[in-house]
């Protein structure tokens, strides 16, 4: 069991079967996404102006929150990575940047809606949309090293640096951003499509507070994903070493 | 010291490289060129209105054409595995990061130095406001991207399809720095009398440089190791 | 010289050396035979500092591989199986750049005294682009000895050479083995390897599995006595 006892070494832990701990993250998640469901669609109050529509609201709000999240947790896990090269922060990595481009993707959809039905535009170079318009092209590009061919190794240096860069950049393009839109830019846009009510803050809160649930336990669920398939292919290389030369 | 002596080594070799291959330098500047005419028939250089588009055109001249010699730039390394030869010398990779970051900055300039005149000269523009402050702008800002880029392309060079991977890494990391500088060269070019308005751009593009440059030197030696 | 104790290198999920343990003293010439990906080149990157171990200790020059890299560089020259050359430029050039990153003195003299011992002075100013195999062997030898190396590692220098570049690259290695070069040589020329050689190790599946002095300088006597250990397996 060389291989096994290598992996070991290098930190990554190829225990698969599911655990207490498991379903004690995916039961949290459930019940929380549930509990938010009813408080988005019927416990909190229909937005005066708005309409129905606001309620995308929470949805989008959550999903941004924890894309970053998400982002941040690449951030942490290419330093642990570079630092202690440790295979686990690369899937943790991994997994996460998947996870929020899945985010990011649906903040990116559910943002023009809401705009459209807020502000009478589908679109708007506001410092927020376009910080989260180039967080998701970093995290694309992220992706895009993520493909390339080679072994993992060199992937996880190359993904590890990337995502350092990139996270660090998204401050710093929310600042940029939104100095030059207040600089060079009429202000079509009042803030937030004027005040929440108080059992809209809670709502929308605690959704933000459901997905950041459901996106561990989607990180839990990824890495058990990410490895089984380490293991699948360490077997196989096993197998080949027996059969093949 | 000796790092800087070693990054000096190795962009001199690369622009004597240059020199006498004469394959990325030209290109640029007529990709640069072909970009401005392409522009001109887009948008009416009489008209008026056109005047404003200048100071983005600037910087659109200025990144197209300075992607194509950043792609190069590691890729050309790879023909005989002649990074492998760097590596192992007794250089710090600071050095070869610093060597390629000159040499790029250098070749970019040059374009710029001949392609920003043109421009001016095809829409007809005539420019009144101050040429240091300009100038100032113009390296700040190539300084910028180039930096970045020339660390990125080292990362794109190990993709199979590193010249199309490459734009795709820098124009989101570069995003800041863009906005900056297109910014500061608008209030140059448009609104000389604002110019206090440039100097605050030009400290965010200076800052973006300066927090970029130094990641790219940490983190340079980990996109070497193999 | 060198000294290796349990060094493991994987690429990827391969694990390419396991536990591998060598020892080289001075002045020893030592030829690197084993079948195809047994981790041979891998061995010698490794001590060229090109890949960094997975684990596992390695001493060169005296000097751990993890405490000071750029001391072990200076006195360690690589010639892989890639030139490692600049095609615009000319020999010449391709000696001065490499030199100055190495801070060789009297650069130029040095140079071209290796051009001239590859035999290639009337080629110095050439782009190296337009070079047959042979001669670009020749300059990739002297670039690789431009800094007076105490160490030098060869993979399979003598692959795809006529007898004339063979000729001039074992006179070199040669000359620095009697000014106390040491010298590793990955081969599967036993013809080269039984000449110039004292000492051969076979690499078998990421581990040294044979080592032993050449006794009788006979491409036969290698080869059989190689036979002997890796049989089948090729």
């Amino acid at each position: 069991m060389s291989f096994f006892k290598n992996e070991e070494e290098l930190g990554l832990n190829l225990n698969t079967r599911t655990t207490l701990v498991n379903h004690i993250v995916y039961g949290i998640a459930f019940a929380m996404i549930l509990v938010s469901a009813y408080l988005i669609f019927i416990y909190s109050n229909i937005e005066k102006t708005m309409g129905a529509v606001q309620k995308i609201f929470y949805v989008h709000v959550g999903t941004a929150w924890n894309a970053l999240l998400a982002f941040g947790v690449v951030f942490v896990c290419s330093i642990l990575y570079l630092a202690t090269k440790k295979r686990i922060y690369d899937v943790y990595a991994t997994v996460a940047a998947e996870i929020g481009v899945v985010f990011i993707i649906i903040v990116m959809l559910t943002g023009p809606i809401w705009a459209r039905s807020a502000w009478n535009v589908w679109w708007s170079w506001e410092p927020k949309l376009t910080s989260a318009l180039i967080l998701f092209f970093i995290y694309i590009a992220y992706t895009m090293i993520r493909f390339m061919d080679g072994s993992w190794d060199k992937k996880a240096r190359l993904c590890a640096v990337f995502g350092i860069i990139g996270f660090i950049d998204v401050p710093i393009v929310y600042f940029a951003s939104e100095w030059w839109g207040s600089k060079f830019h009429p202000t079509v846009v009042g803030q937030e499509g004027g005040g929440l009510e108080g059992n809209m803050v809670f709502a929308l809160v605690f959704t933000v507070f459901a997905f950041s649930f459901f996106l561990t336990a989607l990180i839990h669920k990824g890495v058990r994903i990410e490895k089984a398939r380490i293991e699948l292919q360490h077997m196989k290389d096993k197998i080949a070493e027996k059969i093949g030369r | 010291m000796s790092i800087l002596r070693n990054a000096l080594t190795i962009a001199g070799k690369d622009l004597r490289a240059e020199r006498k291959s004469k394959q990325v330098l030209p290109t640029m500047l007529v990709f640069a060129v072909l970009v401005i005419v392409v522009f001109s028939f887009a948008f009416d250089p009489d008209k008026e209105s056109t005047k404003a588009l200048i100071p983005g055109l600037i910087w659109i001249v200025s990144i197209f054409s300075a992607i194509l010699g950043l792609n190069r730039s590691f890729i050309s390394e790879l023909k005989n595995d002649n990074i492998q030869g760097m590596i192992i010398a007794p250089v710090n990779s600071i050095s070869i990061f610093l060597g390629k970051f000159f040499a790029n900055f250098v070749m970019i300039l040059i374009v710029q130095a001949i392609a920003i005149p043109m421009l001016f000269l095809l829409f007809d523009y005539q420019f009144n406001g101050s040429l240091p402050w300009l100038l100032l702008t113009i390296f700040t800002g190539t300084f910028g991207f180039v930096g970045i880029g020339s660390f990125l392309s080292a990362i794109a060079s190990n993709s199979g399809i590193s010249e199309m991977l490459l734009p795709l890494l820098l124009f989101p990391i570069a995003t800041p720095a863009l906005i900056g500088i297109v910014s500061a060269t608008k209030i140059i070019l448009r609104h000389p009398d604002q110019i206090e308005k440039a100097y605050g751009w030009l400290q965010l593009v200076g800052g973006y440089d300066i927090i970029f440059f130094g990641i790219c030197i940490v983190l340079f030696d980990y996109i070497l190791e193999v | 010289m060198i000294k290796i104790q349990k060094l493991v290198k994987k690429m990827g999920n391969k694990m390419i050396l396991r536990n591998l343990d060598l020892e080289v003293k001075n002045g020893e010439t030592i030829a690197v035979l084993g079948p195809n990906g047994a981790g041979k080149s891998t061995l010698l990157k490794v001590i060229a500092t090109l890949y960094k171990p997975t684990s596992g200790k390695v001493m060169i020059h005296g000097i751990d591989l993890n405490e000071n890299l750029n001391k072990i560089r200076e006195k360690t020259g690589y010639l892989p199986h890639a030139s490692l050359l600049y095609e615009h430029f000319s020999p010449l050039e391709n000696l001065e750049f490499f030199g100055k990153l190495y801070g060789v003195k009297d650069l130029e003299k040095r140079s071209k005294e290796l051009i001239k011992q590859v035999g290639l002075a009337f080629f110095m100013n050439e782009p190296v682009k337009g070079f047959s195999r042979g001669m670009i062997q020749r300059v990739a030898i002297a670039r690789a000895i431009i800094h007076n190396p105490l160490l030098l590692l060869l993979d399979e220098p003598h692959t795809g050479l006529d007898q004339k570049a063979v000729g001039i690259l074992n006179d070199v290695v040669e000359t620095n083995k009697q000014k106390g070069m040491t010298t590793l040589m990955v081969t599967h020329d036993f013809k080269q390897a039984a000449t110039l050689c004292d000492r051969a190790i076979i690499i078998q599946r990421g581990i040294v599995s044979d080592d032993f002095p050449i006794e009788v300088r006979t491409e036969e006597w290698l080869l059989n006595k190689y036979n002997e250990k890796v049989g089948g397996e090729n």
